[in-house]
C-alpha cells in the first residue's frame, strides 16, 4: 500500500501538565510523614496520527479526553512533553517562536467561541487586515483591502460592514468572520476546535457549508475537533476517537459508522439521540471518565467497559490494524471476545 | 382537567423608551403526566416561557397579559408568598448548568434537607431519610455519604442527578427542565435522559423539556412546540412534527441537520438569522428567511390553524402542501 506523504505526522505525542508547580505544593502528608510528590495531568498519551493532504481528520471524544490539547500542540500553542510533530516533512514541535512564524501562514486555527476569539476593540477590517499585513509585508494598502474584501465576500459577510465591531454581529456571522480571518493568509491546513458547537442548528449548517466550500475551492486540509458525531459523519474523511488522552479507534468515517469496533466507540455512537427512532437501544456505560491524574495501568476504558477482564486491568492495549483498515486499541477486539 | 393551561400569554421587557415583546400570545396545555418538548433556537423565547411558568421573571421582564393556570390556579396573578409554596413543591425546575444551580458552600445534604423542611413539618433526621431515598432513586451510589459532600466533589453527571433528585424531593406534578443535558457529554446525556424518562413515567410527573436538540425532543416527548421569535409556530405530536413538519421553519430546522444530507454534500441551510426581539418584522416573523414567502406574509401575522395533524402558524401551509403532493406524484 502506498500512502501519499502525510501533511501532518504526529508520532507518539505526549503532554503532561504539572499540577504542583511550587516546592511547597509538592509537599504532601502521607501517613504522618511529609513527602515530596508531584502530581501530573496526563492529557495526551502516546498518540500517533497522520493527516494526508486534502483530508479532514475529525477528532472526537468527550470533555477531558485531550482533543483540544492535541489541537493546541499541533498549532504550537503548547509544547509536547514527548513525541514529535512533523509538518510537510519537517519537524515543528521543537521550533522557536520565530522559526514557527512562516508556518503560521500555512496553518491557521479556528476556535470554539467567536465572542472570545475576536478582539472587541478592533473593527472587522482591522482584525482581518492584521494577519494579511503581517504575513505579506510587500502588499500595498489597496491590495490588502482587496484581499480582505474578497475573503469577506467568500464567507458571506458584506464587505461594506468592515468598519463595524464584533459586538454588532450575530454569533454565526462572528464565526464566519473568524473563519475569514483564518482564510486571509491562504493557509493549507486548518485546525478547527469545536467551531460550530456554540452556534444554533440553522447557523451550524451555514458555517459547516462554508467550511466545506473552503475545503473544495482552496484544497484545504482540516483537523476538526468536535464532540458532535453527526457533524463527524458529514464532514470527516477520517475519524480518531479519543478516550482519556489515548486513541481507541482510528478509521475511515464510513467504516467507523458502519462497523464501530471499540466498545467505547460503540457506546458513543449508540448514545447519540436519533431523530426517527422511538426507543433507542443505547449501551449503558458504568460510571464516568476517570481523572487523568492517576491513569490506570491498563486500558484507560477498563473501568467502564462491559468486556473488561484481568488483562485489560494490567496491560495497555496497542492499536492494531483490522482487516477493514481500522486501527483499534482493545484487547477484547484483538482476542475476538466481542464477536457473537 | 389539564395539569397546566397557558392562554394567550404575553411577556414583555421594559426598555428605556419602549417595551419589547418576548412572548407573543403563547397558548398550550399539558395533561397530567404528559411530556412536552419546547424547541427553538437561542432567542426564540423557550427559556422565558420556562421562567414565566415558574413565575421567576424578574424586572425588566413582566407578564403583560394572559393566564397560566396550574391545577386551576393562575400563577401569573400570584404573590411571591403564594408562589413560594408552589415552587419546588408542586412544580420544580431543572436548569442547564448544575454547578450554578447547586450552592457551592452547602453540602448536598444541607441543600436537600433545607428544601424539605421549608415545605413540610419534618425533623432533620426524617428529612435526611427522604433525601437518601430520593438519591437512591436517581441511582447515586452510597447516598448517605453523598449527603456530606460538597458539589465540587462530584462530577457533572452526578451533580445533574442530584439536581433531579432535589426536583423530585416533594413529589411535584410538573418538572420544567431547561436544557438539562446540554452541558453534559453524550454518554452521560443518554443516561440522564433515560433516568428522567423513567422517573416521569413511574411517578406520573408532567415534564416540559426545553431544548435546542431535536434528537432529544424526539426521544423524550409526546408533544412538541416549535418556537420562533417569541411565538409558537407549530405544535403537535412529536412523532408527526419530526416525520412530517408543516411550517417552513420546522422543515428548515430538521433539514439543516447533518444526518439529513449525504456525507460531504452541502447542507440545506436556512438563510439569515432569527430577528432580534427589538426588530421583529411585522407580519410573519419568519418571512424574511422563508423560501415560500408571499406579499401578505410580510404584512399580516398568520393565525394558528389546524392543518392535518398539527397546529401551524403559516399563511402558505396549504399551498406548501399541495406543492409537495405535486412533487410526489411527478
Amino acid at each position: 500500500m502506498t500512502a501519499p506523504q502525510p501533511l501532518l505526522d504526529i508520532r507518539n505525542l505526549e503532554k503532561r501538565f504539572e499540577l504542583d508547580r511550587g516546592f511547597l505544593e509538592t509537599l504532601k502528608l502521607r501517613g504522618g510523614k511529609l513527602v515530596q510528590e508531584k502530581r501530573e495531568v496526563h492529557a495526551v498519551n502516546d498518540i500517533s496520527l497522520q493527516v494526508a493532504p486534502g483530508e479532514a481528520l475529525c477528532v472526537v471524544g468527550e470533555s477531558g479526553c485531550g482533543k483540544s490539547t492535541v489541537a493546541r500542540l499541533i498549532a504550537g500553542l503548547l509544547t509536547p512533553s514527548a513525541g514529535e510533530i512533523h509538518y510537510g516533512g519537517d519537524r515543528i514541535d521543537n521550533r522557536s517562536r520565530r522559526a514557527m512564524m512562516p508556518l503560521r501562514k500555512k496553518m491557521q486555527m479556528i476556535f470554539q467561541n467567536p465572542y472570545a476569539s475576536l478582539n472587541p476593540r478592533m473593527t472587522i477590517q482591522q482584525a482581518l487586515e492584521e494577519p494579511v499585513r503581517y504575513h505579506n509585508p510587500t502588499l500595498s494598502q489597496g491590495e490588502v483591502r482587496d484581499k480582505v474584501a474578497d475573503v469577506m465576500r467568500a464567507v458571506g459577510v458584506d464587505p461594506s460592514w468592515a468598519g463595524r465591531y464584533p459586538h454588532e454581529f450575530s454569533g454565526g456571522q462572528r464565526q464566519r468572520i473568524a473563519i475569514a480571518r483564518a482564510l486571509t493568509v491562504d493557509p493549507e491546513f486548518i485546525i478547527a476546535d469545536e467551531p460550530i458547537s456554540a452556534l444554533d442548528v440553522s447557523i451550524q449548517a451555514q458555517v459547516l457549508n462554508l467550511m466545506l466550500e473552503a475545503k473544495e475551492e482552496r484544497g484545504l486540509t482540516y483537523l476538526f475537533i468536535t464532540h458532535d458525531l453527526s457533524v463527524v459523519q458529514h464532514f470527516g474523511t477520517k475519524v480518531a476517537v479519543l478516550y482519556l488522552g489515548s486513541v481507541c479507534e482510528l478509521s475511515d468515517t464510513a467504516t467507523l459508522f458502519e462497523n464501530p469496533k471499540h466498545p467505547y466507540t460503540q457506546a458513543l455512537l449508540s448514545a447519540v439521540p436519533q431523530l426517527k427512532d422511538d426507543h433507542p437501544n443505547h449501551i449503558r456505560l458504568r460510571g464516568e471518565i476517570p481523572t487523568p491524574i492517576n491513569l490506570p495501568p491498563g486500558c484507560p476504558f477498563e473501568s467502564r467497559c462491559a468486556h473488561a477482564n484481568s488483562r485489560c486491568q494490567s496491560e495497555q492495549p496497542r492499536p492494531l490494524l483490522q482487516p477493514d483498515g481500522a486501527l483499534v486499541a482493545c484487547h477484547a477486539v484483538e482476542e475476538g471476545r466481542l464477536d457473537g | 382537567m389539564s395539569l397546566l393551561s397557558v392562554r394567550d400569554l404575553c411577556v414583555k421587557f421594559a426598555m428605556r423608551d419602549n417595551t419589547v415583546t418576548a412572548l407573543n400570545q403563547i397558548s398550550f396545555d399539558l395533561a397530567k403526566g404528559e411530556r412536552l418538548g419546547i424547541v427553538g433556537e437561542s432567542g426564540a423565547g423557550k427559556s422565558i416561557t420556562g421562567f414565566a411558568l415558574m413565575n421567576l421573571l424578574s424586572r425588566p421582564g413582566f407578564v403583560d397579559s394572559g393566564n397560566i393556570l396550574f391545577q386551576g390556579d393562575d400563577i401569573a396573578q400570584m404573590s411571591d408568598a403564594q408562589m413560594r409554596r408552589i415552587r419546588g413543591n408542586r412544580m420544580a425546575m431543572i436548569f442547564q448548568d448544575p454547578m450554578v444551580t447547586l450552592n457551592p458552600v452547602l453540602t448536598i445534604g444541607q441543600q436537600m434537607v433545607e428544601t424539605l423542611m421549608a415545605h413540610r413539618k419534618l425533623s432533620k433526621s426524617e428529612a435526611e431519610q427522604i433525601a437518601i431515598v430520593k438519591l437512591r432513586e436517581v441511582y447515586i451510589p452510597s447516598p448517605a455519604e453523598r449527603l456530606k459532600q460538597y458539589p465540587h466533589e462530584l462530577s457533572g453527571g452526578m451533580r445533574q442527578r442530584i439536581i433531579i433528585a432535589i426536583a423530585l424531593l416533594l413529589d411535584p406534578q410538573l418538572i420544567i427542565a431547561d436544557e438539562p443535558t446540554t452541558a453534559l457529554d453524550v454518554t452521560i446525556q443518554a443516561d440522564i435522559m433515560e433516568l428522567l424518562l423513567e422517573l416521569c413515567e413511574t411517578n406520573k410527573v408532567g415534564l416540559i423539556l426545553i431544548t435546542h436538540d431535536l434528537g432529544v425532543v424526539s426521544q423524550m416527548t409526546e408533544r412538541t412546540l416549535v418556537m420562533y421569535a417569541g411565538r409558537i409556530i407549530e405544535a403537535g405530536r412529536t412523532r408527526e412534527i419530526i416525520n412530517d413538519p408543516q411550517h417552513p421553519y420546522t422543515q428548515g430546522l430538521i433539514n439543516a441537520l447533518p444526518q439529513q444530507t449525504a456525507p460531504g454534500q452541502r447542507l440545506k441551510q436556512i438563510p439569515g438569522n432569527m430577528p432580534s426581539l427589538t426588530a421583529i418584522p411585522s407580519g410573519c416573523p419568519f418571512a424574511p428567511r422563508c423560501e415560500y414567502v408571499q406579499d401578505h406574509c410580510r404584512t399580516d401575522a398568520p393565525e394558528t390553524v389546524k392543518y392535518t395533524h398539527v397546529e401551524v402558524a403559516c399563511h402558505e401551509v396549504n399551498r406548501l402542501h399541495s406543492d409537495k403532493a405535486e412533487e410526489m406524484t411527478r
